[in-house]
């Protein structure tokens, strides 16, 4: 951000806008904004509540094993796609479709069928994550330079080293890209399954305090979740900041 | 060093007719779609000489120099590597590609052992291999640079420096020093029959330069535009004792060029 020609640092702007809204939150137009104090003085109390540890336990859980799943499957699927051009072409239309629709909508179906639980939730996240990154590992392999594979088996490479040393690299910004669209996607899906499903987790609470007007903790419970989003896509983005210095030269 | 027809080399009292390095039979390439790139290309390349191949633009010359890589297989006809029909690339062959082929997540210095590492060689082994070409191709100095950070000359050695360090007998080498200036071209061309003196390599080099092919060959083919064939094989001939510039005002390397010429402009002006 840039004032009057000056630029600002993120720490101060952020500081500004916490101002602004404790400054709307204590005129108390809106009561659904508590002050940003008052959220303050609730994630302390939310945060080491044992209602929000048990929450926070099975969210990480189902996004982990979730997100685990959609890395492998998404990127095994995209280097496939990339590699043999008649599964790609087979697959394209499906993934394309999968990746650009609403999800959300097969969360209750998933729920008739495999129950308010775990699994639901992994299944959600998985879905919700998978397609982006096997759309974005796709077009990293089918981006590599045929010249950089030519080189490869004009050093007398086979398929296994040709992919590990060379296809890997090369694909790895799109690869990055597409794991951290994954990551956010597949966050989201774990909070609204768990919306959805309204008696487990995270979205137990939001329900919680929701209906009982605690907004303070409601918002309190966002920043965490925002925060674990911020924090989860700057670590992807720290090696994809690693490896742009050749992304645009490749 | 390099003679006439006439004189046939100290190897033939050994054997009658020496075997080639690389012989080139009758190679036809119709690529997917339909595009013929060759028709019946046939020459050979003599053990320890210097083969340029020159030709109109997009005429076939990467596509031969690839078939002989093994880098690609030629629809009809074939290529014998001491005496052996190829199959695929193999360790006596080394690429130098026009568009130079670098990780650009390498060094400078993994780039020119990379080609060992794909063979297989330690790292200590090949580092210090690849070390000893980059003070070769003057390059000291850069080693931990990328190559986004080097000019495309420097970018070109690395390339050469990497075909260099695997110390296969032959090169293949596409237009090598297509993407530098005329001053440097040179210092290239006397770098590269410099080390060619010492390190005893057969060499297939396409150029777009009838000066350049003139200047570093024994052998040059002169193929016609596309889908090619050979035109015509000439052997310049040039003694290269004496300075460049005298080699480049001297009345054969001037006659060489004309004639080139000549045999080229039929298939310019078309
Ligand atoms: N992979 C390919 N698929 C189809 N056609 C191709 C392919 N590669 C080359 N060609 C065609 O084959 C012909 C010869 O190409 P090649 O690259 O061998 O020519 P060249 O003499 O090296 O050209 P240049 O002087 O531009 O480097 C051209 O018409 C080209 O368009
Ligand atoms: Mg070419």
């Amino acid at each position: 951000m840039t004032l009057l020609g000056r630029r600002i640092p993120m720490a101060f702007s952020l500081a500004i806008w916490c101002l602004v809204w404790e400054v709307i939150g204590r005129m108390e137009v809106i009561s659904l904004i508590p002050p940003f104090t008052e959220v303050l003085r609730a994630l302390f109390v939310v945060t080491p509540s044992q209602d929000f540890k048990t929450a926070a336990t099975i969210t990480f859980q189902a996004f982990a094993i979730g997100m685990g799943l959609g890395l492998v499957v998404g990127i095994v699927m995209g280097i496939l796609m990339g590699r043999i051009r008649a599964f790609g072409e087979l697959m394209g239309m499906w993934v394309n479709i999968f990746e650009s629709s609403p999800l959300t909508a097969i969360v209750p179906a998933l729920m008739a069928i495999l129950g308010f639980g775990l699994p639901t939730m992994i299944v959600t996240v998985f879905l919700f994550s998978v397609w982006v990154i096997a759309l974005d590992t796709q077009v990293g392999v089918e981006r590599v330079n045929p010249s950089l594979i030519e080189m490869g088996r004009s050093f007398g490479a086979n398929n296994r080293i040709l992919f590990t040393r060379i296809v890997f690299f090369a694909a790895l910004p799109e690869l990055l890209a597409g794991i951290r669209l994954g990551l956010i996607r597949g966050l989201k899906g774990v909070i609204i399954g768990q919306l959805l499903i309204a008696v487990v987790g995270v979205g137990y609470l939001f329900e919680l305090y929701s209906r009982n007007f605690l907004m303070p903790e409601f918002w309190a419970l966002l920043i965490v979740i925002f925060g674990f989003a911020f924090i989860a896509s700057e670590i992807v983005g720290y090696f994809e900041r690693k490896v742009s210095f050749y992304a645009k030269s490749r | 060093m390099n003679h006439p027809h006439t004189d046939t080399g100290p190897r033939s009292t050994a054997e009658l007719a020496p075997e080639p390095a690389v012989r080139v039979q009758d190679l036809t390439k119709e690529y997917p779609g339909g595009i013929q790139a060759l028709d019946k290309v046939t020459f050979d390349m003599p053990k320890g000489e210097l083969t340029s191949i020159i030709g109109p633009s997009g005429c076939g010359k990467t596509t031969t120099l690839k078939i002989i890589a093994g880098l690609i297989e030629p629809s009809a006809g074939e290529v014998m590597v001491y005496g052996k029909a190829v199959r695929g690339p193999g360790p006596e062959r080394a690429f130098v590609f026009q568009e130079f082929a670098l990780l650009p997540w390498a060094t400078v210095l993994r780039n020119v052992a990379f080609g060992l590492e794909l063979r297989g060689v330690g790292k200590k082994e090949r580092e210090d291999m690849a070390r000893e070409y980059i003070v070769k191709m003057n390059l000291a100095g850069f080693e931990d640079a990328y190559p986004h950070q080097l000019s495309g000359g420097m970018r070109q050695r690395v390339g050469l420096a990497r075909a260099m360090a695997v110390d296969a007998d032959i090169l293949l080498m596409d237009e090598p020093f297509a993407s530098v200036d005329e001053q440097i071209r040179r210092k290239f061309q006397e770098d590269l029959l410099h080390l060619l003196s010492v390190e005893k390599k057969s060499v297939v080099f396409v150029t777009h330069s009838i000066e350049e092919a003139v200047y570093v060959s024994d052998q040059i083919v002169i193929l016609t535009r596309g889908p090619a064939h050979v035109s015509k094989v000439v052997r310049p001939g040039i003694d290269r004792s004496g300075d460049s510039q005298e080699i480049r005002r001297s009345p054969g390397y001037l006659d060489s060029v004309e004639n080139i010429w000549d045999e080229l402009r039929e298939y310019l002006e078309e």
